[in-house]
């Protein structure tokens, strides 16, 4: 698989990828019932892509998959049961979680629940220098205006506290509060979907410049496909905690293999009056990860199942230009 | 009035009164629906398009004062009505379909009881004719083995098959208007496409007059006959689908169009559009055009006195001091500049 | 580090639309302007705190000096035998009693107080603890609370009282005991609820240590709901003193407590009312000063808690 993932997509394949994941999994033990025996959830299972620095990757998939607990263990939360991240090539447990932070930073989806309500918009943005203990009180000073400024917040916001701000404002705190550690990746948890539209679009220019600006690596993780055809370089697939496609984003979205994906992209309804609505036909939602379908996990809501999908589980192979896991491609 | 008209709303405003003053929620605004028509209510948040449906609903908050020169469904005076009238008209001739299934429904009560419940309610037969209606519309919503699903609890579905539940509820009674308040927003986008088509069809089957209310340009476009743009709580732009999607009048509209990434339109990568600025509280004595903080064409006669709908052909107008010449060659050339 | 003012950002001048929202703070502040009981009862709560705080300034005697030959003298308003050298009269050993009620403010404040921080402190630190971890953490922390509500708390009190004596710091510490699983019940499901927080999350992202995200984060957001309820304790804990004082189980003679005024009273009841009368209005009027006081915190501090 490593070799695989060497020799896949990336013409100079000598530079270590900013974030790679490798075989990466969780299964998570869940009790139903007060007398039940434990029963595994496995919420991610054998993810591995990778991503160079100052790229995009995003993550996509519906609720459920695994994303967000995707997120958790590249942000060092949640230790992975299987396969291990690489940051630069270092395993990421074999850090401590304080030079994890360095590296990488979240922003997530709710402004609302991710700033303190009781904390100055100062006390918020310091935090992680105050807990690094980086720089004195006049430099932390400074450096939130800094960093205040380059977000685009006004500078008169800084003794105010989250509830006298707008979403977008807030959205804005959470960036400079992920950004002043100068980390080289910073995960993106749905960042716009709890935004109005016009935030929306203000926020997503601001983390396009800001890429630009300090040469950041995102892992973007969206439902949104519009947006993530605007801002992704990588996209990766996911359907109940397992990878099925990964390539260019470009590729992807001119040519989506994996019925899942295609699934996927006819959905995204386009403002477009002079087009009716898709018609899908994925049938009922996802099943239950608890008990997942034999084979392929996606062969029960597939248009094209075959036989062989429900009794053999694909591998993930690569094809042309991408990696897939599903029984169509060899 | 045609006889086709479902809902006639005229002049309506909300006020609520909060610690600061009153909050002008919704102004002066004034809709039709016909029957089997969609109308969509787009706008973002607080700009007061869910006060609008729970005004229709009667279910505005204490605190709220409403006044309309008129309020009519099916040529019955709203405004007259009694709240124990009004519940008879809930889920009967008015169905309601909110966000998020799992507060509509009670968790306690099998989902066939509860569909049951409002057929038997609104004394449109017993026990056994509800039963058959509520298997034959989850026939219609496109649920296999209607019977057991009768059996189950809330808990036990999943959020797509929910909300097909909500709308088989919202048709027990052969509702003459349904308001769907962002019905797919809390589902996944696969779901999302199959529930409003469904929505759709049986909408059309029934010949109910449909009010979608949506922050989502993609719904809205693809599931609207008509749309009302809102803004600060008034109506900003009247049109049908195509003509507000292809030739917006009010830059808010085009500013909203712009702001959102389109596959195969935008370039990956590049610059939205965006609106800056913030919408305005609207609490106190409204003065002038709502828009003009964040308006790029702000002149004079924007900054006080009343500005009203300006009619451009039959159901079509907007809000503006633009002429519609002005407004299509400034728009379009700002436009062409954020593509 | 660029140096780029974002174009799309907003602009540092204030839209014209733009309201002022008040902060948390100025929002607290505002309120408690026009809370009628948190300003009455705080007035009264300061008051008698000021008292307890000058009581060897303002007393006119010392709280033990004894007359023998000054006994029972009634206060000033008896036509017959007041004197405005003795305003509130003297006690059955000639003791001021207006002295001897001044210094048993400070008494009743002092366990009230102290008793309400040292189980707010425990019992918080418990309920926090128990909120953030869950599992098996929180499950021993449940078992702690659910072993010390099904004691009889009171008759504990008092056994404890009775084995180690009515020593202040005793009765301190006893009542601390009797009131910490109150702080815990409540601190444990606000911390609950707060865990879930993404704020709680990206702290956890930074490499915070969990001790600092308690003290740090999670307490800024339960500190509203500590001080209510010690408000509360503390009125209740002023009563329990007194309680066990007049039983003859808490505060010793001749130390000058509320409730040992009034158990020394008792016996001369029905002649001289005002031993009685005196003790028990100060204790009356501080204890349901101290509750309007924390009523008033908390419409003041979490108005939407209210119920």
């Amino acid at each position: 698989m490593n070799q695989l993932m060497g020799q896949f997509g990336h013409p100079d394949s000598d530079a270590v990828p900013a974030l790679e994941c490798r075989n990466v999994g969780r299964t998570f033990m869940i009790k139903k019932g007060m007398f039940a025996e434990k029963q595994p959830l496995k919420a991610v299972q054998e993810v591995s892509l990778q991503v160079n620095r100052g790229e995009v990757l995003a993550i996509v998939g519906e609720s459920g998959c695994g994303k967000t607990t995707l997120a958790k263990m590249l942000l060092g939360l949640l230790e992975p049961t299987t396969g291990e991240i690489l940051l630069d090539g270092v395993p990421i447990n074999s850090v401590s979680i304080k030079d994890i932070a360095r590296k990488v930073q979240p922003v997530f989806q709710d402004p609302y629940s991710s700033l303190n309500p009781r904390k100055t918009i100062e006390q918020i943005i310091s935090l992680p220098l105050k807990v690094h203990e980086i720089g004195s009180k006049e430099s932390r000073r400074a450096r939130v205006e800094e960093y205040m400024r380059l977000v685009g917040l006004p500078k008169r916001l800084v003794h105010s506290y989250p509830n006298q701000l707008s979403g977008g404002q807030r959205q804005r705190v959470a960036i400079a509060r992920a950004l002043i550690m100068e980390p080289k990746i910073v995960v993106c948890d749905e960042p716009t979907s709890a935004l109005d539209v016009s935030v929306q679009a203000h926020i997503l220019n601001l983390l396009q410049d800001l890429r630009k600006e300090l040469n950041l690596t995102y892992a973007f993780i969206s439902h949104d496909l519009a947006v993530v055809e605007h801002l992704a370089d990588w996209v990766a697939v996911m359907y109940l905690g397992r990878l099925i496609e990964f390539g260019k984003a470009i590729d992807i979205f001119n040519n989506p293999k994996h019925p899942y994906t295609r699934a996927l992209l006819d959905s995204v309804l386009t403002p477009d009056a002079s087009l009716g609505l898709p018609e899908i036909t994925l049938g009922r939602g996802l099943p239950n990860p608890l008990s997942p379908p034999s084979g392929c996990y996606f062969h029960p809501r597939c248009p094209d199942a075959k036989e062989q999908c429900s009794a053999e589980q694909p591998a993930l192979i690569e094809n042309e230009d991408r990696l897939i896991e599903c029984h169509l491609y060899k | 009035m045609s006889s086709d008209t479902v809902l006639e709303v005229e002049n309506l405003s909300v006020d609520i009164a909060v610690p600061a003053g009153t909050l002008h929620a919704v102004s002066n605004l004034s809709l039709q629906v016909e029957q089997g028509e969609t109308l969509c209510i787009v706008g973002e948040s607080g700009c007061g398009k869910s006060i609008t449906s729970l005004a229709i609903m009667n279910l505005l908050p204490r605190k709220a004062k409403l006044t309309a020169d008129k309020l009519a469904l099916e040529d019955r005076d709203l405004l007259s009505m009694s709240e124990s009238e009004f519940a008879k008209l809930r889920g009967d001739r008015i169905g309601m379909i909110f966000q998020d299934p799992m507060t509509s429904l009670n968790p306690v009560f099998r989902i066939g009881d509860q569909l049951e419940e409002v057929y038997i309610q609104h004394g449109k037969g017993g026990r056994k004719e509800a039963r058959e209606r509520a298997e034959f519309l989850l026939e219609k919503v496109g649920i296999v083995a209607p019977t057991e699903r009768l059996s189950q609890y809330p808990h036990q579905l999943s959020g797509g098959l929910r909300q097909r539940m909500m709308i088989a509820m919202t048709l027990m009674c052969d509702p003459a208007l349904i308001i769907a308040d962002e019905p797919t927003t809390a589902l996944d986008v696969t779901m999302q496409a199959q529930t409003l088509n469904l929505l759709r069809s049986l909408q059309k089957e029934f010949n109910a007059g449909l009010i979608l209310i949506t922050h989502d340009l993609g719904v809205v476009a693809r599931m609207a006959d008509r749309v009302m743009v809102m803004y600060a709580g008034r109506a900003v732009e009247i049109g049908s689908a195509e003509e507000v999607f292809d030739m917006p009048t009010h830059p808010y509209t085009q500013g909203l169009i712009d702001c959102i990434p389109v596959p195969g339109r935008t370039e990956p990568g590049s610059k939205l559009g965006s609106i800056r600025g913030i919408v305005p509280a609207l609490v106190g004595d409204l003065d002038g055009c709502m828009f003009r903080n964040r308006c790029d064409h702000v002149s004079d006669p924007c900054l006080s006195g009343d500005i009203g709908l300006t009619e451009i052909s039959a159901g079509r107008a907007y809000r503006c001091h633009l002429s519609p010449e002005e407004s299509k060659n400034k728009l379009s050339v700002e436009g062409a500049a954020c593509p | 580090m660029p140096d780029t003012i974002h174009p799309n950002g907003l602009e540092d001048q204030v839209d014209e639309f733009e309201i002022a929202v008040p902060s948390p703070p100025e929002l607290m502040r505002r309120r408690a302007k026009s809370h009628r009981g948190f300003i009455i009862g705080g007035s009264v709560v300061l008051f008698f705190l000021a008292v307890a705080v000058f009581a060897p300034v303002l007393a006119p005697y010392g709280p033990y000096d004894q007359e023998l030959t000054k006994r029972l003298i009634p206060p000033v308003w008896d036509a017959a035998k007041g004197t405005w050298d003795h305003p509130f009269g003297t006690d059955a050993l000639g003791r001021d009693y207006l002295t001897r009620l001044m210094y048993g403010a400070q008494i009743s404040l002092m366990i009230g107080f102290f008793a309400a921080a040292v189980s707010a402190i425990v019992g918080s630190t418990i309920g926090m603890i128990g909120g953030y971890f869950g599992g098996r953490v929180d499950n021993f922390i449940m078992y702690l609370i659910n072993v010390k509500l099904a004691l009889p708390g009171l008759l504990v009190a008092l056994s404890l009282v009775s084995v180690f004596g009515g020593s202040i710091l005793a009765l301190i510490l006893i009542l601390s005991f009797l009131f910490w699983d109150r702080y815990a019940v409540v601190t444990r499901s606000v911390t609950q609820q707060i865990r879930v927080n993404d704020y709680i999350t990206a702290a956890q992202a930074l490499g915070t240590s969990r001790t600092r995200i308690i003290i740090g984060e999670v307490l800024p957001n339960v500190m509203n709901q500590i001080i209510v309820i010690a408000s509360l304790e503390m009125a209740v804990a002023i009563i329990v003193e007194a309680a066990l004082s007049f039983l003859g189980l808490g505060v010793q003679p001749p130390t000058p407590s509320w409730g040992l005024l009034l158990s020394e009273g008792r016996s001369y009841m029905f002649f001289m009312p005002y031993l009685i009368n005196f003790p028990g209005l100060a204790i009356f009027f501080l204890v349901i000063s101290i509750n309007m006081m924390g009523d008033g915190i908390r419409d003041i501090t979490a108005p939407e808690g209210r119920n």
